[in-house]
């Protein structure tokens, strides 16, 4: 148990990296780590530096994990269950398929095509931007454990619900015509050797840090100013644990924006550092990354706006409730 | 030859069709190359995940970016097959 702490604290929160950034402040930039200018240098250094290593270790091994797992192979093996199974199934294959959003169209297509239920394909769509194992494994770093994996089981909750209501609804009717059109058409599995899979894993690293070192270090700068500048009074007037619309309004916030997860990660985290609710800073982080205007503009293409306005209204209410829940419960977590 | 590069637009799309380009040209292959953002024209290949490489109407690679060095071989294998 000592030694999973240790490990937890070195490799996860980097403890030796905190230490050597304070160092470098104190002795080297001469300055005090506790004051505002210092401090604010401290945590941006050390959080952009220990999100980026653990950003690359983390896409590495789980993109080697994830190419064994193409959507192929998740059409393929939803196609044999029914029901909530279904959902369920679609929602945790979601979390590990490998995808970046703007493929989210052909799969739905792909995926309606082969016979799955439109609720199946929801589910997968909504875990898969929201739950993902890298973000989990940061998310432990920055805060514990037991609240990651909360994060998981209420991100798959929320994908296999929205789905499941979707699918009772019928709402078939509202796919585009022209998705239904065509039959689905045999995808050919490549045969990867390990040396394809090594290549793969590392071009995702490099495809990623090329994608997401702006969101980080604006994501990390935003902390910072919330940890050292902003003063906790205007913080918590609006996102304050007793302030009974900051889950609204961090949902609502985030719904309509767009950046990474590991850029809204040091937000959260700073956020919860200077007293916001648990629940307020992950709403916020899953409105930002669940949905984004851009995602809803490429699925208008072949869902009509009806079930788009639904799909968007019950992933924003699931988030709502989940911002809730957290908010109530957190300090059991922590 | 009839290359088409398939996906809307993406970073990863646009890194494929430069890819595609530079290789064409540095094999001074006769290849028209097309770029096809529209989604209905783009679910005419069995498709699951963009990017996609289309070489005389066979997709070659899709999901993933391949390097210079596959885009090579996919296009003198493709030549060969004439």
């Amino acid at each position: 148990m000592i030694i999973f702490e240790w490990l937890n604290d070195q490799l996860l929160r980097m403890e030796w990296l905190s230490n050597l950034v304070n160092w470098l402040v104190t002795n080297v930039f001469r300055l005090d780590v506790d004051g505002r200018v210092g401090g604010s240098i401290q945590f941006f250094i050390y959080d952009v530096v220990k999100i980026f290593i653990l950003l690359c270790i983390l896409i590495f091994v789980i993109s080697y994990i994830q190419s064994f797992f193409p959507p192929e192979r998740s059409r393929k093996i939803l196609g044999k269950f029914t029901g909530i199974w279904g959902n369920l199934l679609g929602a945790l294959l979601g979390t590990i398929t490998p995808f970046c959003s703007c493929s989210s169209i052909p799969l739905f297509i792909g995926f309606t095509r082969a016979g799955l239920p439109i609720g199946v394909t929801f589910s997968f769509l909504v875990s898969s931007p929201l739950v993902d194992l890298a973000s989990v494994l940061l998310l432990a770093s920055i805060f514990n454990w037991p609240i990651a994996l909360a994060y998981v089981v209420v991100g798959v909750l929320l994908a296999v619900v929205a789905g499941t209501i979707i699918s009772k609804l019928k709402l078939e009717k509202y796919v585009e015509p022209f998705v239904l059109n065509n039959s689905m058409m045999e995808v050919e599995q490549e045969k990867l050797t390990r040396r394809d899979r090594v290549n793969f894993a590392r071009n995702q690293v490099l495809d990623i840090v090329k994608r997401v070192w702006l969101y980080i270090l604006v994501g990390v700068g935003i902390g910072a100013a919330i940890h050292n500048w902003i003063p906790q009074s205007i913080i918590t007037a609006v996102l304050g644990q007793d302030k009974w619309y900051s889950v609204l309004v961090a949902t609502i916030v985030g719904v309509p924006m767009y950046a990474d997860i590991f850029g809204t990660l040091p937000i959260a985290e700073a956020l919860v550092l200077k007293g916001v609710g648990l629940g307020t800073a992950l709403s916020f982080m899953m409105a930002v990354t669940a949905l984004s205007l851009p995602s809803m503009v490429m699925l208008k293409q072949v869902i009509k706006m009806k079930l788009l306005v639904i799909f968007v209204g019950l992933v924003t209410v699931g988030i709502i409730l989940i911002g809730y829940l957290f908010n109530v419960f957190g300090h059991l977590l922590f | 030859m009839e290359i088409k590069v398939l996906g809307p637009g993406c970073a990863k799309c646009q890194q494929l069709e430069k890819t595609v380009r530079e290789v064409v040209k540095e094999l001074g292959v006769d290849a028209k190359i097309e770029d096809i953002k529209d989604i209905k024209k783009i679910m005419e290949y069995p498709i699951l995940t963009t990017p996609g490489l289309v070489i005389n109407e066979k997709l070659v690679v899709s999901g993933r970016v391949p390097s210079k060095a596959e885009v090579t071989t996919f296009i003198t294998t493709a030549l060969t097959k004439k």
